[in-house]
């Protein structure tokens, strides 16, 4: 297939087939291969719209200061757009994040500003939002607040899965910005009666809960529960396990992220059998394992590589 | 055998450091009840007069409440209920 550039040819992702993981001919596992993307991940969908919104609200003259926090995908991609476009990219980012998506920031030219590691991405918002106040001529596109981050899903991936699995019943996704989830959920609900929106919640150790009492949480402004049918917690040591499974059984090299979302995928198919019901279960491959590799999950025993993950933000 | 509630570090305080309690109940209405009466001031931490607080994720087996039953989601001896608080998460 030949595109104008490498930005022409986001989106029109496979969805493939795991006849391997799949528990019975009529319920089916479907993988939407988002790692096929211009910097390998679905945030580019997200970054692309976000900054063509943008730029067509007047907001990013030229040789603009993009500001966002962001600890890997979102990041990567909104580098290399504006690297393209001539804007600067600053990222936030909790200083526990892999080796891997700071060398690739700053190979897109990305300025990276740390924060710390405890409190996760909600102190990474909190320093983004300290910064923006403090730069004013800074534009924060905010990925968990700008509609623009769901309509990209509502747009390109909701109508691609449909077009590919017109029997869906199930779309399973993991839980971060919310934007996949609301965006894919919102055009599936209006198209497919009684489809199941699932999100996938990767649930980490106590350093990334440290927070100081309960109502400094953080709920994404995009987040609208009434899109979602079930939302799982997800630890570690599952999204490892369904992470490898998925590479011995079907030759999908995935980020940790991914083996979340298929290990609520396989729930929902387990449940599908168990009640005697036809299902195809669509999931999100977030990205490929490459950046992972140094955080040690796809090396040594799931215990081992558990323990390696523990205090990493590893979705 | 009894409910396994999961309580998160911030929470401890309520649970004398614990990291998990046990209690009992037909409902997670009734079980988080059951808590107070032996650790005194959790539950207020966790719920509010409209239901669960906004900043309270609670998860039966794995699955948030809010899309079982919210404080009647049911619960028998053998469950996990795991209470965390909710956060940005992890690389976006």
């Amino acid at each position: 297939m030949r595109y104008d550039s490498l930005l022409d040819s986001l989106g029109g992702t496979p969805l493939v087939g795991l006849p391997r993981l799949s528990p019975a001919p009529d319920v089916r596992l479907w993988a939407k291969l988002e790692d096929r993307n211009p910097t390998g991940s679905v945030k580019d969908r997200a970054a692309f719209f976000m900054v063509e919104q943008a730029e067509k609200d007047g907001l990013l003259p030229r040789g603009a200061t993009i500001l966002e926090p962001t600890s890997g995908n979102t990041g990567i991609s909104l580098a290399m757009i504006a690297h393209l476009r001539g804007y600067q990219m600053i990222c936030v980012m909790p200083e526990n994040t892999s080796i891997e998506r700071r060398q690739i920031l700053q190979m897109h030219g990305a300025q990276i500003i740390s924060s710390p590691a405890a409190g996760g991405s909600n102190e990474a918002v909190r320093v983004a939002r300290r910064l923006a106040a403090e730069h004013p001529d800074w534009v924060m596109l905010y990925q968990y607040g700008n509609e623009a981050n769901a309509r990209a899903h509502y747009a390109t991936t909701g109508p691609e899965l449909l077009a590919d699995l017109p029997g869906i019943t199930h779309f399973v996704a993991g839980l971060g910005t919310t934007g996949t989830l609301m965006g894919v959920g919102r055009y599936l609900r209006e198209q497919v009666p009684g489809v199941a929106v699932v999100a996938a919640e990767p649930r980490y150790g106590e350093l990334v809960y440290g927070l100081r009492n309960v109502d400094e949480g953080f709920v994404p402004e995009l987040y609208d529960a009434s899109v979602l049918t079930t939302r799982f917690s997800v630890s570690a040591n599952d999204a490892l396990r369904r992470t490898r499974e998925l590479l011995d059984a079907e030759g999908i090299f995935a980020g940790i992220s991914t083996g979340c979302a298929l290990h609520a995928a396989l729930a929902m198919a387990a449940k599908a059998r168990k009640a005697g019901q036809r299902a195809d279960i669509a999931f999100i491959v977030a990205d490929a394992g490459w950046k992972y590799l140094s955080t040690g999950a796809y090396s040594g025993t799931l215990d081992e590589a558990e323990a390696r993950l523990e205090g990493q933000l590893w979705a | 055998m009894a409910i396994e509630v999961r309580i998160p570090t911030i929470l401890r305080t309520y649970t004398g450091g614990a990291k998990s309690v046990e209690g009992s109940g037909s409902t997670l209405a009734e079980l988080l009840g059951d808590l107070d009466a032996r650790h005194q001031g959790l539950r207020e931490r966790l719920v509010d007069n409209a239901g669960l607080r906004r900043f309270v994720n609670v998860y039966l087996n794995d699955e948030d409440v809010r899309f079982l039953g919210g404080l009647q989601t049911p619960v028998t001896d053998g469950d996990t209920v795991t209470v965390l608080p909710a956060v940005a998460g992890g690389s976006r």
